[in-house]
């Protein structure tokens, strides 16, 4: 198996304690469908938790979903502990309910990508291909 | 700092080594590749594999076998062990993806620093799945994990072949599975080493290990006979005294006056299954490379031809292929 075939690793998770996971599921699914490895790690997940999660599991993504509106608490949370493990070249996304007034915020901490609903599963795909770090 | 600096083989070694758990998960993610450095970085660390306790869980599709290597991981932690576990899923066969959701029994898990668990699809490739999953596993031993477990579904060759590349095979099954327990009489049970009936509360249980022990009586055993337990994994019930049997068998592994020639037999296994793969692929690299394989197949599918003639046809152009690249080299 080459480099170029090897399938891009993205880590789907639900910070925070909102229990709603449909709109995860959605994205795993279509991920997975595009030919990618999904790690889902159900609903509840402590910022700690998502980081640790993403560095055992040696992800290129990390894809955030939140429905509870605690996005600007948790989302730096989740960045902190991922940088406090090294975890510094994951191609970050966010998703679920972030008011547009929030979007440049979650932007400048680093989520290159914001998906609200209804968005097209084709655009976090396009999305996630052409932007996720190559591993060596 | 680029990305890139821990990604040299001598770097994850040393990484792995200083017990730094980014660098093992790198390695993981290069062993899997099956990639140069990910070579380099196994060859290196094999002389330190042997130590850990290697277990294989393997079991139908829901059986309950991520909820009790979870099950299992927290009573080993409770005896003061590390915990090293590889949980493989199916890839899709249309689309190659997977979804790899075995975290979700193990969340408590993740935020304890010892236990690391790496989730890995089956990819689907040409016995690959043995090379990678066993590699990933010498490596966790390597870290100094005292146990390493390997999970699989327990379909097909492949996934087979992995948990038996441990020293402990433990076969899940539940109450109600009578017929699926007679189609094993072939396959899982040769392997296992350890049966488990989980699911436990449901009824039906004491049947499912009556079958079970009835059709171990009609197999022939060597110097370890396969015990039967019943667990609830999902409560932790009989837990403790499947990680007993564990280690029982660990110990016969260790000490029965068979242990050198079953760790012989284990290693031909490990051997043959990675030069099969490894010739599996070669194979059929040559066989394209000459476009060997698609004119006997079209013959075949419009009958003008039998498959077995075809495929000896195309081990001689794999054969030739073969002979032309010994020349060239």
């Amino acid at each position: 198996m080459t480099a170029t075939e090897r399938p891009i690793r993205v880590l789907i998770a639900k910070p925070g304690l909102d229990g709603h996971d449909r709109g995860a599921k959605v994205v795993a699914r279509a991920l997975r469908d595009a030919g990618m490895e999904v790690v889902y790690t159900g609903i509840r997940q402590t910022p700690q938790m998502i980081a640790e999660a993403a560095l055992q599991e040696d992800v290129q993504v990390v894809g955030l979903s939140i429905l509870s509106g605690a996005h600007l608490e948790l989302f730096p949370r989740v960045l902190e502990e991922l940088r406090a493990r090294g975890v510094d070249d994951v191609l970050l996304f966010a998703g679920g309910i972030i008011p547009e007034v929030d979007i440049p915020a979650v932007r400048e901490m680093g989520f290159a990508g914001v998906f609200g609903p209804g968005t097209n599963t084709a655009d976090i795909i396009g999305f996630v291909q052409q932007h996720a770090p190559r591993r060596a | 700092m680029p990305p890139t600096t821990i990604d040299t083989a001598d770097a994850l070694v040393e990484g792995i080594t200083r017990g730094d758990r980014r660098s093992l998960a790198r390695a993981l993610t290069l062993v899997e590749a099956d990639s140069a450095t990910g070579r380099a970085v196994l060859a290196a660390l094999y002389p330190r594999t042997g130590r850990a306790q290697t277990v294989g869980v393997t079991g139908s599709a829901g059986a309950g076998k991520s909820t009790l290597v979870g099950a299992i991981a927290r009573e080993q932690r409770r005896r003061g062990r590390s915990v090293g576990i590889i949980a493989v899923d199916p890839s899709s066969p249309f689309s190659h993806g997977a979804i790899l959701g075995d975290r979700i029994r193990m969340q408590d898990l993740t935020s304890d620093g010892g236990v690391f668990m790496r989730s890995m699809a089956s990819r689907g490739n040409l016995g690959g799945l043995s090379e990678s999953a066993g590699g990933a596993v010498d490596v966790l031993d390597a870290a100094g994990f005292d146990v390493v477990m390997v999970e699989t579904v327990g379909a097909g060759q492949d996934e087979v072949e992995v948990a038996n590349a441990a020293g402990t095979t433990v076969l899940v099954t539940n109450p109600g599975a009578g017929d699926e327990i007679q189609s094993m009489k072939a396959g899982l049970m040769e392997v296992a080493q350890v049966m488990v009936v989980n699911k436990a509360d449901l009824a039906g249980a004491d049947t499912a290990v009556a079958q079970l022990r009835a059709l171990l009586a009609i197999a022939e055993h060597a110097a370890w006979e396969p015990p039967i337990l019943k667990a609830i994994a999902r409560t932790g019930e009989g837990v403790p005294e499947l990680v007993d049997a564990i280690d029982r068998h660990q110990q016969h592994l260790r000490e029965s006056a068979h242990a050198v020639e079953e760790r012989r037999l284990l290693a031909e296994r490990q051997v043959i299954a990675l030069a099969r793969a490894a010739l599996h692929r070669e194979a059929l690299a040559a066989a394209a490379a000459n476009d060997a394989l698609a004119p006997l197949v079209a013959e075949v599918a419009l009958r003008g031809r039998d498959p077995r003639s075809a495929a000896e046809a195309l081990v001689l152009a794999i054969r030739r292929a073969w002979a032309v690249e010994g020349e060239r080299s």
